[in-house]
């Protein structure tokens, strides 16, 4: 009885915490969108829509009922009335929402975690707009479309893990549908890889983003010092930091180039944010990849 | 534990030096300690290895800085201390501490205790044994343990007003015992018969250090009367530099308090041990009341010299039946006193009736004959309380009829009618001569000179009385001279003229000689021993060895010879006795004294009476071993290459910051501080509590004004009104106590130039807790000695209209004492207003329980609470507004003209406890 009051008075507060952390995501992440809307996110290509494309002449094979009558007692050729493709993705997010990701090395930066929601909300709000169905990857919550999409992506978001570094899921992800994964992919690069592949052999392509801490890249610390994972299952002891720092650097462009390969081995796009940058710009990189992955033929940022 | 010139308070603590090979290891071996860290990069981390070849090479310089810091600090922390032959802990057995004991070691009194009570913690660590033995009541020294001493050092050890004799010396010397001891001789350093004998004798037992105060001794000799004037002389027993100092003359004034009378700088010259001085011009109603004079700042018994009656003029009032022949000087009846008695005495002129009330010590009588019953009276009572009236004869007293039937109150003996003419051209017989004089006349003694002739007399009815009241007579035994006691008076009667008609008496030395018999003149030489053989004298007052004077209580009377031959001694203190007909004071500087210092033979451990000179090393090894870690701290950083300018820098500092600051720094010049800033100053009193008082409270005031006003006043100063500059302070803050020492007249100079310029003085009597307004008190007593000199005008009740009340404050009422008259200092009230002059100065006066009670003002004074104020600023300003915080405010430059109005500020706080 005690144990379950204590277990609900706990659950209580922590859903009061996380509720007080909802909205100020969504809004920041909504904040986020609103600068990014640059324009009609169409496929710009015919296909299955409602809005109106373009009038072609009848080719051959058409069907007889395809052709626009009125369009064609206009002139003497006859002409097919063509819409704007507009077939709803389905675009899977994994964040990493493992201990490693709370990291901050400084005040005034944001956690790696922090930032890393607030990219994949504001995405999933700029995809939701543009008729996209957004959803998590993993069986957590499939893609769907509308506001109240958003809010239970949100909540999902906010969740923390416990493990020490995330595992990307390729579960969850339809088939030919987009993803996103945005880890600091420092963990074991085995699960990254695991989860790419699966991810290409069903035909999802999509963005890999990682975010690191800028500590994380200029490794600025010096004399003896026992480093330890956020989790606290790892740790490494040395006696000069500052000996570690050129040997490190190497092994984190190691690790960035093997997620570049195995990017572009997959067919997906990968991109390197800080958190010391601007989210706006992340944001907008993301959203120039996913529209060059969805447009037909352009091949940008590949 | 004693190593070379070097011994050490914890010699086992140098047993960690054997630690320091060890420490080498370890400061190899160990690293730093690790800082933990939270990285998630720490997956990439894993399996890097350290670099091995720099981690733990830490160069041999290095190692050697840290290990010559830790032997720093070992061996100061072992305590080392140069001069290790006089340290406590090293000597083993019973010791004995001698003491001269005598009045020139009051004056180290405290600080010889504090010696001792050293010693006796010494002592008491190491379990010693200690006797003390003074020398100037000698008695065999008891071993104790030396707590069982403590608390009883004053009777045990504390000095007495006498020296001792080679006789208590060699006394001393005997009662050593044949114990091995260690020695302390606390030396008052006046050389002294017998003092080689007992060092010798103490020699024998055991070795002998000496403790003595390297302040010369300063004493004062009996004041001498030379041609009128108070001569007095200083000694001090070793030739210095140049010096002054300044004697006081205590007495009574007029009501009967306690004060000092008159001061008198005296300057030893260069090289010169003795300093004399003149008191001229001391008036002889003040010179009478004279009761010592005293060197300020000695406080020991030798700087106290009591006078007794040796010093007082008598006061001599004339009065002759005839006034009205002007012009016939050698007949005036009063002409030959007048020249017999003016060089020593001081004449009263007037009517008998005006000077009675003065009280004069002699009335003279020249050829009075009636006196009326008003002046007869008041004569009678003046004479039974003491005075002595001296009567002489003429043509009035010879044809009236005064005592003729009966003897009258004011006369020795009955008349015969008329008188007797010898030797004239009208008479028979021969003008007769003196016979000598009788035995137990006042005369006796005395050579009777053949040519004093008299011619007429009275003649004295004979009666059973008379024998016993004729103190001179003639050669056919008339009687010359009656004497009759009148209570503790007397009065005689000269049976001839005061001038040369009746007889030559008046003309020869003889006649001044007799008056001075009479004590008419001055009783000034000293008795006699012959003189006071087998009297018996009562101590009335006695002087300590600290020089203060305390009433003898039941002490035993003691023999005339012995006062007069001396020396003082534990049978005779010195002090005040009272004889038969007289007092005399015993001192303990007499008129023959001479002082040289103490020379201690060669070899004699000779040192001052702070704590023994062991010169403690600790601080400064542990200082070097401090520099040495900031030199590692330096060094470890360089090593490491993070030896930023940043650090470097607060090394450097932090090292400059260890550098103790030469004293030329600390010493900075007052005045220029002073003037840099404002600083509210007190006087230094003398007394450390008073002075710690002043400063809190004005730092409290300080304080209060910085948080009130505009004004940001530095911390307060203490001033010497002797040495340091007044122009630069605002505010002299003054507290009264009632010993401190009046400022020598330059500090008055620039005590009035001061005020000239517009400083401002508050003297605070401190007593309005105990005392009312005026001078009732000590401190109010004080403040008008202190305040006379001031050049301060006559002081005016605060007008309603006074700017005080018009000030930024706005103030309704004063505190009681401030609506009426003062008495400062001239003890005048009313008078012209002050602050219509220029020149008019500043000394405002409050009274005051305690200055640091200053911010508690109670509702008194400034609005109360609840009344509306009737400055619009607002009821906070009003309400809190403190008149006093107002002081140093009007002092700021601003208001030049209200600046100058002059204030009393008396009893704002009497309640504020």
């Amino acid at each position: 009885m005690n144990h379950t009051a204590r277990l609900r008075s706990s659950l209580r507060s922590r859903a009061e915490t996380e509720a007080a952390r909802l909205p100020p995501l969504l809004a920041r992440a909504e904040h986020l969108a609103g600068t990014v809307l640059l324009g009609e996110h169409g496929r710009r290509r015919a296909g299955m829509g409602d809005d109106f494309w373009q009038y072609r002449p009848v080719q051959p094979g058409d069907e007889r009922r395809q052709i626009d009558w009125r369009r064609s007692a206009r002139s003497d050729s006859q002409y097919v009335r063509q819409r704007e493709w507009q077939i709803a993705q389905s675009v899977g997010i994994w964040v990493d929402n493992a201990a490693a990701m709370g990291f901050a090395s400084d005040k005034a930066l944001p956690a790696k975690s922090d930032r890393a929601r607030l990219l994949a909300l504001a995405v999933a709000i700029l995809l939701n707009r543009a008729g996209e169905r957004v959803g998590l990857a993993g069986a957590d919550l499939p893609p769907r479309r509308g506001e109240a999409q958003m809010m239970r992506l949100a909540e999902a978001l906010i969740r923390d893990g416990e493990d020490d570094y995330g595992r990307p899921q390729a579960a969850g992800l339809a088939t030919h549908g987009r993803a996103l994964f945005i880890s600091d992919f420092l963990g074991d690069i085995g699960a990254v890889r695991n989860a790419l592949t699966a991810a290409a052999d069903r035909g999802v392509k999509g963005v890999l983003l990682q975010v690191l801490d800028p500590a994380e890249e200029a490794f600025p610390y010096r004399g003896r010092t026992i480093f330890e994972s956020m989790g606290g299952t790892l740790s490494h002891e040395t006696l000069k930091a500052s000996e570690l720092r050129e040997r490190y650097q190497a092994r984190l462009s190691a690790r960035k180039a093997e997620l570049r390969a195995l990017c572009t081995g997959t067919g997906w796009q990968y991109g390197l944010h800080h958190t010391s940058e601007s989210a706006q710009s992340a944001l907008l990189w993301l959203y120039r990849a996913f529209d060059a992955g969805t447009g037909p033929g352009t091949g940008a940022g590949r | 534990m004693t190593l070379g010139a070097i011994g050490f308070t914890a010699p086992w603590l140098l047993l960690a030096l054997a630690a320091l090979p060890l420490l080498w290891l370890l400061l190899r071996a160990v690293p730093p300690a690790p800082v933990r860290r939270r990285f998630p990069g720490v997956a990439l981390l894993l399996g890097l290895r350290d670099d091995d070849s720099v981690t733990d090479r830490t160069p041999w310089w290095l190692l050697l800085l840290r290990m010559l810091a830790l032997a720093a600090l070992i061996t100061g922390l072992a305590g080392p201390v140069l001069n290790p032959e006089r340290d406590e802990a090293a000597q083993t057995g019973p010791m004995l501490i001698v003491l001269d004991g005598s009045w020139a070691s009051a004056r180290d009194w405290p600080a010889k205790e504090a010696l001792i009570g050293t010693l006796l913690d010494d002592a008491a660590r190491a379990a010693r044994p200690v006797a003390f033995l003074r020398l100037t009541a000698p008695e065999p020294p008891v071993f104790r343990t030396a707590d069982a001493w403590r608390g009883q050092l004053a009777e045990t050890a504390g000095p007495a007003p006498w020296e001792p004799t080679p006789r208590m010396m060699a006394d001393a010397a005997g009662m050593l015992g044949d114990e091995t001891f260690e020695t302390r001789w606390l030396s008052d350093g006046l050389a002294r018969e017998g003092r080689a004998a007992l060092l010798a004798a103490l020699r024998a037992h055991g070795s002998v250090t000496v403790h003595e105060s390297p302040a010369p001794i300063l004493a004062l000799r009996p004041a001498r009367v030379t041609d009128g004037a108070l001569e007095l002389t200083a000694l001090r027993a070793r030739p210095g530099g140049a010096r002054e100092i300044t004697v006081e003359a205590h007495g009574r004034d007029p009501s009967g308090t306690p004060r000092v009378l008159a001061t008198l700088p005296l300057a030893f010259a260069q090289g010169e041990t003795g300093a004399a001085g003149a008191l001229l011009l001391l008036p002889a109603e003040l010179r009478a009341r004279l009761s010592r004079f005293e060197i300020a700042g000695q406080r020991h018994a030798g700087a106290v010299s009591l006078t007794d009656d040796g010093l007082k003029r008598r006061e001599v009032a004339l009065i002759a039946g005839r006034e009205d022949r002007e012009g016939l000087e050698l007949l005036s009846p009063l002409h030959y006193l007048k020249r017999a008695l003016e060089p020593t005495a001081d004449l009263l002129d007037g009517a008998l009736a005006d000077i009675l009330p003065a009280n004069p010590d002699v009335i003279v009588l020249a050829d009075v004959a009636r006196l009326s019953g008003a002046e007869q009276a008041g004569l009678l009572d003046w004479a039974e309380a003491g005075g002595l009236l001296v009567r002489f004869a003429g043509p009035r007293l010879a044809a009236s009829d005064v005592s003729r039937s009966e003897e009258a109150p004011l006369m020795p003996v009955r008349l015969r009618a008329g008188g007797r003419s010898v030797g004239g051209t009208m008479s028979w017989g021969e003008p007769k001569t003196l016979a000598p004089f009788p035995e137990k006349s006042p005369f006796s003694g005395l050579a009777v000179p053949d040519d004093v002739t008299v011619s007429a007399q009275v003649i004295a009815q004979p009666d059973p009385t008379l024998a016993e009241r004729v103190i001179a007579q003639l050669s056919d035994g008339t009687p010359l001279v009656t004497r009759k006691r009148i209570g503790a008076g007397q009065v005689v009667l000269f049976h001839v003229t005061a001038n040369a008609e009746w007889s030559s008496l008046p003309l020869s030395g003889l006649f001044v000689q007799m008056l001075e018999r009479l004590a008419v003149s001055s009783a000034v030489a000293p008795p006699d021993p012959g003189e006071v053989e087998g009297t018996t004298w009562q101590p009335v007052q006695v002087l300590d060895a600290s020089g203060k004077l305390t009433d003898a209580g039941t002490l035993p009377g003691v023999d005339g010879a012995a006062l007069i031959k001396g020396p003082v001694g534990p049978g005779l203190p010195p002090g005040l006795y009272e004889g038969p007909d007289r007092w005399l004071a015993l001192n303990v500087v007499t008129k023959d004294t001479e002082f040289a210092p103490v020379a201690w033979p060669a070899g004699t451990a000779v040192t001052g009476l702070a704590k023994p000179a062991a010169t403690p090393l600790g601080g400064w090894l542990m200082a070097a071993a401090l520099v040495l870690l900031c030199a590692d701290i330096a060094a470890a950083l360089a090593l490491s290459g993070r030896l930023w300018p940043a650090r470097a820098a607060a090394l450097l500092l932090a090292a400059l910051l260890a550098v103790p600051q030469p004293g030329a720094a600390q010493g900075r010049d007052k005045a220029l501080e002073a003037a840099l800033d404002v600083v509210l100053a007190h006087v230094l009193t003398g007394n450390a509590r008073v002075d710690e008082t002043a400063q809190a409270g004005l730092r409290g005031l300080g304080e209060t004004l910085a948080f009130r006003t505009s004004v940001e006043p530095a911390p307060p100063a203490g001033v010497d009104l002797e040495t340091d500059e007044l122009a630069v302070y605002p505010l002299l803050y003054w507290p009264v106590t009632p010993n401190q020492p009046i400022p020598s007249a330059e500090a008055y100079v620039k005590l009035n130039a001061y005020l000239r310029t517009g400083g401002l003085i508050l003297f605070d009597t401190r007593d309005a807790d105990i005392a009312g307004y005026g001078a009732a008190s000590p401190n109010g007593q004080k403040l008008q000695r202190l305040a006379r000199p001031l050049d301060i005008p006559p002081l005016e009740p605060v007008p309603p209209d006074h700017v005080l009340t018009r000030t930024f404050y706005l103030l309704r009422g004063f505190p009681r004492p401030l609506r009426r008259p003062s008495d400062l200092g001239r003890g005048r009230a009313g008078g012209c207003r002050a602050g219509r002059g220029d020149a008019v100065s500043q000394p405002q006066r409050q009274r005051h329980p305690g200055a640091d009670r200053r911010q508690r003002l109670g509702g008194g004074l400034g609005h109360r609470r609840g009344r509306q104020p009737a400055l619009p600023g607002g009821p906070r300003l009003c309400r809190r507004a403190s008149a006093r915080d107002r002081l140093p405010l009007r002092r700021q430059p601003g208001d030049a003209r209200a600046d100058r109005q002059l204030q009393i500020r008396s009893g704002a706080c009497a309640g504020a406890a």
